[in-house]
């Protein structure tokens, strides 16, 4: 006897207990994704096993490319085809797919790639969490762009953050990153996933003109031109060379390029207040503010509590998103900060945007290297330290 | 009786983006005829280019992505065929032409090219092979003869090249044929086959580079070039694509292979199906 209801159920609606990286498989295939390309490697080879096995029971296409350059060009090849699509990699994966990371922003391509990061350089710590990209995923490819980046610290964030990533995505027809820590991957916890009809998915906006009207890299109010995927009879030429509105070649015209790179940039930074996420803890009367993202964030949250404990006024800002960075948030707390704590799993690299972005405040920096997390008792030493100095 | 304005209008116009005429290659250069050739096919086949996608890479062939009134995507150096792989798992309805150079689809892309044809991705790839990287300004590649000069083999090359359609045939495609841009006709007759067959198809097309490859190397005009084609190719279908090294005594052309094999697409299709019967029956 056909089950039907099995068939008629592609997501898996209900409580899970399930690893982050299988959380962001299911939120990927939440959000519509039906293709994923992608080459083995540790910390993110779990998300490539779960999505072979379920894509195949939604239509979808699992394709493992033979390197991760090749992954990343055919997520491009199969979002121009009409697809949703998503690679996940980590560190030395992510530094392959740089160069068509640039061709997606280039070309205006919605598209998914998940980095569980691991400590670097180079082949670095296979198996150890690291928070070490977050500068790559904002500058690793050449030429000036925007991306956008969200950075999960539960396995319930590693599915709704999936999704949240394909929604904006296809918004602003940008590549967009799920930046996790190998930890936040590794970690099971319980999932609850909604049911189909509550899940929010933002598909890209097509043309509302015939063909011969339009021009498929002229951009709408909102700075995002409307997207003919291939095979519609629009007949669309997209290439990595700048270009005009027409999509046309247009590489020695100084202005055409000024105005290309300028709305890439643009149509990301000037809609910074409907992507920036970012949740506080105990914040209103704060002084020391703890600013956290990932699996730091959670030690941050019990060092937070701690202090308050004994009497320190002490607060959590959590980004979730990391690029376009919250540039607001902080400048808002600099106001009143008396200092501010950033533990990283690098050697300091979001904490460099705090310092740009909250001139005159004390900032302090916990590094964390080697792939252990920061302890609660680490970061509530800074804390007090801040709070004494 | 025609006015001379219609008469000036190439019968094939109508699948170029006449906008962007005139084309950047040198005079004497192949590619030209490598894309004549190509939209003849799709004439004489009455393709549906509103379901067709070209897709090039980087280099003066690459340019032919921007002259075809299709869909079609210029990417990044080397990517073509990966890239092309995304577009045609995402979507079975479309037909995929990819048209790019030896250096791009051989040095930077020989690893998707390999793969890509031991998977038989559903492609045509059609290789216009002119020695050397043109558009830089002639560097020696991948299929630079031994011996030849070029910007950066100033003393001759060094390096064995590949042979290319000994390269497809080991990698798995099931249509491999070799011809000059001399031999139009033919070529255009194995587009038109490669076209309607399924699987990954690959063309080699020995192109004329007068201006560049040529000149370095005292090859002549591009109609002295045609002549020594004439002169050295042979053409035997079916032949040891092994044996067929590309030498100034001779060039083999022809069909090499062209066999029948189930594609990436046709496999994953079926174990969908299977899958589904399979957790359909509760197991």
């Amino acid at each position: 006897m056909v089950n039907m209801a099995k068939q008629e159920k592609p997501i898996l609606t209900g409580a899970h207990f399930m690893n982050g990286d299988f959380a962001c498989a299911e939120g990927a295939i939440a959000a519509g994704c039906r293709f994923f390309a992608g080459y083995p490697i540790t910390p993110a080879t779990e998300i490539a096993e779960r999505m072979a096995r379920r894509l195949v029971e939604v239509d979808g296409t699992y394709i493992q490319m033979e390197d991760e350059l090749a992954s990343m060009a055919a997520i491009i090849g199969a979002s121009w085809a009409g697809v949703k699509s998503m690679t996940a990699t980590s560190g030395p994966g992510f530094s392959l797919m740089q160069e068509n990371i640039g061709l997606a922003v280039m070309t205006e391509t919605p598209c998914v790639v998940v980095n569980i990061m691991r400590g670097g350089p180079s082949t670095g710590q296979p198996t150890e969490g690291a928070q070490q990209d977050v500068m790559q995923s904002r500058w690793g490819s050449h030429g000036d762009y925007e991306i956008i980046a969200l950075a999960p610290a539960s396995v319930q964030e590693m599915f709704d953050l999936t999704i949240e990533c394909f929604n904006l995505s296809e918004t602003y027809r940008v590549p967009t990153f799920l930046l996790a820590d190998g930890f936040t991957a590794h970690l099971w916890e319980r999932v609850i996933i909604p049911s189909l009809e509550t899940i929010r998915t933002v598909n890209r906006k097509r043309p509302k003109v015939r063909p011969e009207n339009y021009l498929p890299f002229k951009p709408e109010d909102d700075l995002i031109p409307a997207m003919a995927t291939f095979g519609q009879g629009y007949r669309v030429h997209v290439t990595g060379l700048t270009h005009d509105e027409r999509g046309y070649p247009q590489t020695v015209d100084p202005q055409t390029q000024q105005r290309l790179v300028e709305r890439l940039c643009l149509k990301i930074r000037s809609n910074e207040d409907r992507i920036v996420r970012t949740r506080e803890f105990m914040t209103d009367d704060a002084e020391v503010f703890v600013i956290a993202y990932g699996i730091p964030s959670r030690a941050s949250l019990t060092a937070v509590r701690e202090a308050r404990r004994s009497g320190i006024k002490a607060g959590l800002v959590r980004l979730i998103t990391l690029w376009p960075f919250p540039e607001k948030t902080i400048a808002k707390i600099t106001e009143r900060a008396k200092a501010i704590v950033v533990p990283e799993m690098n050697n300091g690299q979001i904490v460099r945007e705090v310092k740009r972005t909250s001139e005159g405040a004390q900032v302090h920096f916990i590094s964390k290297l080697g792939g252990e997390p920061h302890r609660p008792s680490e970061i509530l030493e800074a804390v007090r330290k801040a709070a004494k100095a | 009786m025609k006015t001379k304005q219609e008469f000036e209008k190439h019968p094939l116009i109508k699948y170029l983006r006449e906008e962007r005429l005139p084309h950047i290659w040198c005079e004497g250069c192949g590619n030209g005829i490598i894309l004549s050739s190509f939209v003849r096919a799709l004439d004489d086949l009455d393709v549906d280019t509103e379901k067709l996608v070209v897709v090039s890479g980087i280099g003066c062939v690459g340019r032919v992505a921007g002259y075809v009134k299709s869909d079609s995507f210029h990417t990044t150096h080397g990517r073509a065929i990966a890239l092309a792989t995304g577009i045609r798992l995402a979507d079975p309805d479309l037909g995929i032409v990819v048209i790019s150079g030896d250096g791009d689809l051989f040095a930077i892309g020989g690893n998707h090219f390999i793969h890509a044809a031991r998977r038989n991705v559903d492609m045509t790839v059609i290789c216009s092979n002119n020695f050397n990287y043109g558009m830089t300004g002639g560097q020696f590649g991948p299929t630079t003869p031994l011996d030849s000069y070029t910007t950066t083999t100033p003393y001759g090359s060094i390096e064995h090249p590949f042979n290319l359609v000994h390269l497809a045939s080991a990698a798995g495609a099931v249509y491999v044929a070799r011809w000059t841009v001399l031999h139009v006709r033919r070529l255009t007759e194995s587009i038109k086959k490669a076209l309607q067959k399924k699987g990954f198809k690959f063309i080699e097309v020995i192109s004329s580079c007068p201006e560049i490859y040529g000149r370095r190397n005292k090859l002549g005009s591009a109609v002295e070039i045609m002549e020594h084609y004439g002169k050295i190719a042979r053409v035997a279908h079916g032949s040891d694509p092994s044996k067929a090294d590309i030498t100034d005594e001779e060039i083999v052309v022809g069909e090499f292979v062209d066999i029948e094999k189930p594609t990436y697409a046709e496999l994953l299709k079926k174990q969908s199906m299977r899958v589904k019967e399979r957790q359909a029956e509760g197991g």
